[in-house]
């Protein structure tokens, strides 16, 4: 399939060609950008480019791939760094210098690697669709390998192999690969879905007691400039309790994930105690890079993602942030000259988004193991008004809600979690869990700590109009005790040994606090003056 | 491919800054045009969007003058790009970068196209070395460092041009002498500002390079002005290995520039009348701060870019500064409250913050105590601002005597310590002052 370009605009450009398929993936221009078909007439396509249209001319020919825009699946992508159309990036720098200067193919997996493969199956089984095969190791991981075919294995490798051959047949001669492509923007499948029970540990305090999140479930993190959403996130990535971490800077800042590359190399999982980039896969479009890449980056992410999941793995998914994507979004439609939604977004903006976070979740695989893929999205409202498009599209379908609060950010009280306005649908399903692995108290002292900070809200209240000598010694004392619970549980410092704080140090930190505050009311009921209480 | 100039009398519309020709054989997006009128003026533009054989060109400079019959525009095949040449520096320029210094035009070693390309992230270093500004409240609490973006977010009216200039000063007389290098790009500024900040230069002798829009030249060269700036600065920093500290005044100027021609373009316009893809055009900017890791790639300098944002209304959730914010690595916030009571600089830093100041301080590159002096400095001058809203409704009077001492606190750490007027403080005077104002508060530094 070949054509000629007609009318460039922005980063969408009109080809004269025929025989395309919707979302088919193309290569434009002398340049060979690559883009994907978005609008299809009589002869004529719209086609999105993925890259910089500066210097492409009328008439450059065009040609289809025959295949929507893909990424490839297989051993190596752990401790990658890609762009939003997974070009891996180091390579990229080795390929062409610092700068990204043009569009340059070079595919995620590298075919030439060695690796050792071990067959689970015997020659002569039957084998089926998305059944395993065998593993590989990659890193500490078993990385299994799924059947691409249904049929009676006539042979399968056992030792070592490059991912360009084969490492098997069955009877009626297909082949049996360890690596294969997906389309980015097709869920990949699985048997069935299952909901969330399990909690997913942040190892931050406010988060894993407050508002505690499951595997599987989904989180929004929206916060004005300045609230801490990447040091919560890049906290949440190092820490949490799961197997694969999949990171994605989205439209964000350029030394920002330098900086992440230099802590996670640094860095051990606290969990199994490797190297942290072991177990990541960072997907980075920074937004000094093409918008349509950005708009493409979090289908990347996500498909690799649930690759790993389909192995039986707990994939947390990160993304920095959702804003960008949408903003992308934004920016497509309108060269596309779509009706305009709300602010300018699309209208599809809630159904797109909804059907991304519907890739969340439990399931039991093809292969009937459980495997989870959850996320966590921060999302950058304009001037950190929660009332925009995006903010509200991802309240409706996300499972818990992690509000960051500018007054908190200039207090300096990280992570500025509002503990207000937060909440976790999940936290019913999660708590019997802590409850039972934790503490039995878990529960008990969760209330109380919300209690306490409630009634000082109300006491903070009264103090203002009758400053705070006003107030009785008990009410005093409570906002002691909340000002200890702001201050030296609620707030972790990213920066130091404190950032990570696992369930049992979560919950004996709080029930210290609680064994102060009975001993210091105890006191006062015995006619002990405050301030001798305080002072202890 | 084209190899020769073409050349087209076959403009069908002209609308403020945009022509349409017609008939065009063959252009290309982004191509730079020269636009003859018919009184022989001459003039840049660039292909904006190409339907067939009809093109939509972009013009900078005046159009005033063009007409339909007897205007031509030459086709060139070539991009919009930026003479490079160590002989750049000392040099001042127009936003189209025609020299205005009454020099000749040098000869340039190589060429690069304006809007740059992005860093591959995977080639940044982290930023880590710091960059002592001589003020207080920025080296002690928002510590700048090399290959960082920081703004200054200013309002109408405050000193926000005294404070580039003191920065530069220091950051100059700091500096290794011969790897210094400010790039100062003006866009929109009063010919009144411009001077002043040209004085500053020369006073200085400092090593510099300037593009220069005045608010009466085109509105188009604002949005030129910067990405000048921008490549010669990569330049320097990328293939000569020296620092460049990028000032871009002002900002706002250059975002209504942008909403100016996206208005013409007919384009949708998103809040306050500003393009929806005002973020991605700023990050093609600021994004272009940095440093490269590997020396096989290219040298050890840094782009340091510090932008100076007028908020409109003193508003910080302002589209201009807020995606601005959203983008840089922190914000220096100046407040009209201590202006008012003659502080200088008046920056509030509640609101301020540098991202990238974690890495940049303590020992190897300021002091082992800095982090420590910072943060109690910034928590009990919150607890005194905190307290301020308590006092203007129960008296001091009402208040605990803890509550009081903090309250002087907070007073005398606006006029000692963030209060410095035009007296450069180094470090370690910062940080001693810090110490001293701890102790005479009998504030713990634990």
């Amino acid at each position: 399939m070949a054509g000629k370009i007609k009318c460039i605009s922005g980063p969408t450009v009109s080809v004269e060609m025929s025989g395309l398929k919707l979302y088919d993936r193309v290569y434009v221009g002398h340049a060979m950008l690559t883009g994907e078909v978005v609008r299809l007439e009589k002869d004529m396509a719209v086609v999105q480019i993925y890259e910089d249209t500066r210097g492409l001319g009328i008439g450059e020919p065009v040609k289809g791939v025959g295949m929507p825009l893909t990424v490839r699946l297989g051993p190596g992508l752990l401790s990658e760094m890609f762009d939003g159309l997974q070009r891996p990036l180091k390579r990229l720098k080795e390929d062409m210098g610092p700068f990204i200067t043009g569009g340059k193919e070079i595919y995620a997996i590298d075919y030439m690697k060695n690796w050792r493969f071990h067959p689970l199956r015997k020659r002569g089984e039957d084998i089926k669709t998305g059944e395993i095969l065998g593993y590989i190791e990659e890193g500490a991981f078993k990385h299994f390998i799924h059947s691409n075919r249904s049929g009676r294995i006539k042979w399968i490798t056992d030792g070592d192999c490059s991912l360009n051959e084969a490492i098997g047949e069955v009877e009626d001669g297909s082949m049996l690969f360890g690596c294969h492509e997906w389309p980015v923007r097709m869920p990949r499948q699985y048997k069935r879905k299952l909901s969330p029970s399990e909690p997913l540990i942040t190892g931050q305090r406010c988060i894993d007691f407050l508002f505690p999140i499951a595997r599987g479930g989904t989180v929004i993190m929206p916060g004005g400039f300045g609230t801490g959403k990447t040091i919560l996130e890049q906290s949440i990535a190092k820490f949490a309790d799961v197997d694969i971490v999949v990171y994605v800077g989205c439209g964000e800042r350029g030394n920002e994930m330098a900086e992440l590359i230099d802590d996670f190399s640094n860095l051990t999982d606290p969990w199994t105690g490797r190297g942290l980039m072991e177990r990541t896969i960072l997907v980075v479009n920074t937004s000094n890079m093409p918008v349509a890449a950005r708009e493409a980056s979090i289908y990347t992410a996500v498909t690799m993602a649930e690759y790993y999941r389909d192995m039986g793995y707990h994939v947390l998914l990160l993304a920095d942030s959702l804003s960008r994507w949408a903003e992308a979004s934004r920016e497509i439609s309108s060269s596309l000259e779509e009706m305009p939604g709300e602010e300018g977004y699309p209208t599809y903006l809630a159904s797109r988004l909804a059907g991304f976070f519907e890739r969340a979740g439990v399931v039991e695989t093809l292969s009937g193991k459980v495997g989870s893929l959850s996320m966590v999205l921060s999302v950058s409202p304009p001037g950190g008004d929660f009332t925009e498009p995006v903010t509200q599209a991802c309240l409706r379908t996300a499972g818990a809600f992690l509000m960051l609060d500018t007054s908190l950010a200039h207090r300096r009280h990280f992570p500025a979690i509002n503990w207000f306005q937060s909440y976790s649908l999940y936290a019913k399903e999660i708590i019997p869990n802590f409850k039972e692995r934790v503490s039995s108290q878990w529960e008990e002292l969760m209330h109380r700590c919300r209690e306490i900070l409630q009634r000082e809200e109300a006491l903070r209240e009264v103090a203002e109009i009758v400053g705070i000598e006003g107030l009785q010694d008990a009410d005093r004392l409570l906002m002691k005790a909340s000002e200890m619970i702001r201050l030296e549980f609620l707030c972790q410092n990213a920066y130091t040994g404190d950032a990570f704080s696992p369930p049992e140090k979560t919950v004996s930190k709080i029930a210290d606090i609680f064994k102060f505050y009975d001993n210091a009311e105890e006191k006062l009921k015995q006619g002990v003056h405050l301030d001798e209480v305080l002072k202890q | 491919m084209r190899l020769l100039e073409h050349i087209y009398r076959t403009i069908s519309s002209i609308r403020g800054p945009l022509l349409l020709v017609e008939n065009v054989f063959s252009a290309r997006m982004g191509e730079v045009v020269r636009i003859l009128s018919p009184d022989n003026r001459e003039m840049d533009g660039e292909v904006l969007k190409i339907e067939g054989d009809t093109v939509l060109i972009q013009v900078y400079g005046e159009t005033r003058g063009l007409d339909i019959e007897n205007s031509s525009v030459v086709f060139t095949d070539s991009i919009k790009k930026a003479s490079l040449s160590l002989d750049i520096i000392g040099r001042i320029f127009n936003g189209s970068s025609i020299p205005i210094d009454n020099l000749p035009m040098f000869i340039p070693e190589k060429l690069a196209p304006v809007t740059g390309f992005p860093m591959n992230p995977s080639a940044r270093a982290r930023p880590e070395e710091f960059i002592e500004t001589g003020f207080s409240s920025i080296d002690g609490l928002n510590t700048l460092v090399k290959g960082q973006k920081l703004p200054i977010f200013s309002c109408a009216g405050l000193p926000s041009k005294e404070l580039a200039a003191g920065i530069l000063k220091n950051a100059a007389l700091k500096g290794e002498k011969d790897k210094f290098v400010v790039v100062f790009v003006a866009i929109g500024l009063t010919y009144h500002e411009y001077s002043f900040y040209r004085s500053i230069l020369e006073e200085m002798r400092m090593k510099f390079v300037a593009f220069v829009n005045i608010a009466d030249e085109p509105v188009m060269e604002r949005l030129l002005a910067p990405r000048f700036g921008l490549t010669v600065a990569e330049y320097l920093a990328f293939e000569k290995g020296m620092d460049l500290l990028v000032v871009m005044t002002d900002m706002t100027n250059y975002c209504d520039a942008l909403r100016e021609i996206s208005t013409a373009r007919e384009e949708l316009p998103g809040r306050r009348g500003y393009p929806g893809y005002m973020y991605s055009d700023l990050a093609s900017i600021y994004e272009r701060a940095g440093r490269i890791n590997d020396q096989k790639y290219g040298s050890s300098g840094s782009v340091t870019i510090l932008p100076v944002v007028t908020m409109p209304e003193d508003d910080i959730t302002h589209p201009i500064p807020d995606l601005t914010g959203y983008i840089t690595e922190g914000q220096i916030v100046l407040s009209r409250e201590l202006h008012q009571k003659g502080i200088f600089p008046p920056v509030d830093v509640l609101p301020s913050l540098s991202r990238l100041m974690q890495r940049g301080i303590g020992e190897g590159h300021t002091r082992e105590d800095h982090r420590k002096i910072a943060n109690l400095l910034y928590k009990y001058y919150a607890k005194g601002r905190d307290l301020r809203r308590l006092e203007a409704i129960v008296g001091r009077e009402g208040m605990t005597e803890d509550d009081r001492g903090m309250l002087n606190f907070a007073d005398a750490f606006e006029r000692e310590f963030v209060n410095q007027g035009m007296i450069r403080r180094s470090i370690n005077e910062t940080l001693d002052a810090g110490i001293n104002l701890l102790k005479r508060f009998s504030l713990e530094l634990k």
